[in-house]
């Protein structure tokens, strides 16, 4: 693995060396590195691009890391994850793309993942998508989750997209049953003349399950970024979406959500709030000594974080 | 020490032009003063003009005998004057940890910003983590603006109506801060304050009412002043409402 590739899985994944645990690197299309454990078990998919991640009832504490990395430029591909979580298991799961594209062409990274989680299990979820480039390349990234919980299973999804990806097109799914819940924090920042879209829908189905999908986001330069949200509240449960968004320079940012209630016992809440960084913040940390371009980058630092 | 040399300040209201200060002249030499005065007066106005955050119409500033009426408010800030707002702005995502270290401007030990937390009252585990949002009580926010301005230490600290949006339990421990700040801290605290209690703690009193100084001295030469006039308001207005 080169200098390049390296800083990839630094960026997307954390990763300096090989993480312990289970891991599958998948690199330009193909397998760079892969390791299972006694209760992680990572099977390649013989019809189509990907992998199927099987891990076994009762695993705790466990974790798994699947960075996925494209360093030739115009690379594209289509990738298939499937992840079977039985019941009673505690993982973390580390998923993430890195495009480093310094040619003229279009790379591009589109992954379905879906998540099959089985009873009273928990699930920490973590994606991060990076891309850079010294070319007119463009990175295009188009991930999709699906997610299935099953009865008290609960899964905790943190997504970050900070730097380099010119667009996006985000899927989030889930379906819930009988006191399961999905919470989605979501953080994305664009530049230049990127463009994000992010779109959830969360079919909540059993008995008191809940969702919580927290989206943060800062538009700058001439970024485009457009939220939707879709949670339907089909028994008695819980919904709330936020979304949060700071705007700056020229930039534009849509946000639309949707709630049905298709139960007299579905309480469901959005919140969305669009706007600059408000003056009173800057003049705040601007009497603490900072300069107002500091103080603009510690407010959307923090607001990141 | 800071000086104001005829510091007037008009705003355009519906095409006429309105004087909220009027050439004030104020030096400020003393440990611990309290500006007070009736709403509206300008006490406020005149305590974002030292901190840079308005511009005067007229007139100058001097800290320690430079002229800083021509400075930003970071370059203020790094002179060494804090100002401490009456309300405590929210931050989303930002901590109590980051706002005390940005204050400090270093880095700090867990058990340093404890130390900084409890002298407002506020224990240091429950609160290190939390977001400076409106989760936190006005009291808390209040408390944690005031523990910023200690964490800076700077030479001038100016504190707008600290017990503003605050309910009277509260009030009573913030007075404690304020004693002890005033025992403790070396530089001048300049405290805009209508609270008899504080006014108390005070070694000079200025008095700022429709925008000019009508009256600075010892809390001893100024209290009867104000309680005097105060109870006679209380009286007129405590017999009209008999009558």
């Amino acid at each position: 693995m080169d200098k390049i590739e390296k800083n990839l899985l630094e960026q997307v994944a954390g990763l300096h060396e090989v993480p312990a645990g289970a891991y599958n690197i998948r690199s330009n299309g193909k397998m760079a590195g892969r390791n299972t454990t006694a209760h992680i078990d990572i099977v390649t998919k013989e019809d189509k691009q990907g992998i199927d991640i099987i891990i076994k009832p009762g695993t705790k504490k466990e974790s798994v890391h699947i960075p996925v990395i494209l360093s030739e430029s115009g690379y594209q591909e289509m990738v298939y994850n499937d992840f079977y979580i039985g019941e009673d298991c505690d993982v973390t799961i580390i998923a993430g793309c890195g495009i480093h594209n310094c040619g003229v062409d279009t790379s591009k990274h589109d992954g379905i993942h879906t998540f099959y989680i089985g009873k009273n299990s928990n699930v920490r979820y973590i994606e991060k998508h990076y891309g850079e480039g010294d070319g007119n390349g463009t990175n295009i990234m188009n991930p999709m989750t699906v997610v299935h919980c099953e009865e008290n299973a609960h899964m905790e999804m943190e997504t970050t997209q900070i730097k380099g990806i010119d667009s996006t097109n985000r899927i989030t799914k889930g379906d819930l049953k009988a006191g399961a819940s999905l919470e989605v924090h979501e953080k994305i920042m664009t530049h230049g003349k990127q463009y994000a879209r992010t779109e959830f829908e969360v079919d909540l189905n059993g008995e008191n399950c809940s969702t919580n999908v927290i989206s943060r986001s800062v538009a700058r330069d001439d970024s485009k970024q457009e939220f939707f949200s879709k949670i339907n509240g089909n028994t008695a449960c819980a919904g709330h979406s936020e979304c949060d968004a700071i705007i700056m320079d020229r930039s534009c940012v849509t946000a639309s959500p949707q709630l049905t209630a298709n139960h007299i016992d579905a309480s469901l809440i959005h919140e969305a709030a669009i706007g600059k960084i408000a003056g009173e913040q800057l003049i705040k940390l601007m009497t603490l000594g900072l300069t107002e371009a500091e103080a603009e980058q510690q407010i959307i630092s923090g607001f990141l974080k | 020490m800071l000086e104001l040399r005829n510091i007037s300040y008009e705003v355009e209201d519906d095409k006429e032009s309105r004087e909220i200060l009027k050439n004030v002249n104020l030096t400020i030499d003393d440990h611990f003063v309290a500006i007070t005065g009736p709403n509206g007066g300008g006490k406020s106005t005149l305590a974002k003009i030292i901190a840079g955050i308005i511009t005067p119409t007229s007139g100058q500033i001097f800290l320690d005998g430079e002229d800083i009426t021509g400075l930003s408010i970071t370059e203020r800030a790094r002179k060494g004057i804090s100002y401490a707002f009456q309300q405590p702005v929210h931050f989303k995502g930002l901590t109590v940890k980051d706002l005390i270290t940005l204050a400090a401007n270093r880095d700090m030990s867990i058990s340093e910003i404890c130390d900084v937390l409890s002298e407002v009252g506020l224990c240091a585990k429950e609160y290190i983590d939390r977001e400076i949002n409106n989760s936190l009580s006005g009291g808390e926010l209040k408390r944690i603006e005031i523990a910023m301005i200690t964490a800076r230490g700077t030479k001038l600290s100016i504190f707008d109506e600290p017990e503003a949006g605050i309910d009277l339990w509260s009030f009573n421990s913030l007075i404690h801060v304020f004693e002890k700040m005033r025992k403790e801290i070396n530089g001048t605290i300049l405290i805009i304050s209508h609270q008899e209690r504080i006014l108390n703690v005070a070694d000079k009193i200025v008095l700022i009412a429709d925008g000019t100084v009508s009256a600075i001295g010892s809390k001893e030469e100024i209290m009867p002043k104000l309680l005097g006039t105060n109870t006679e308001g209380t009286c007129k207005t405590l017999i009209e409402k008999a009558e």
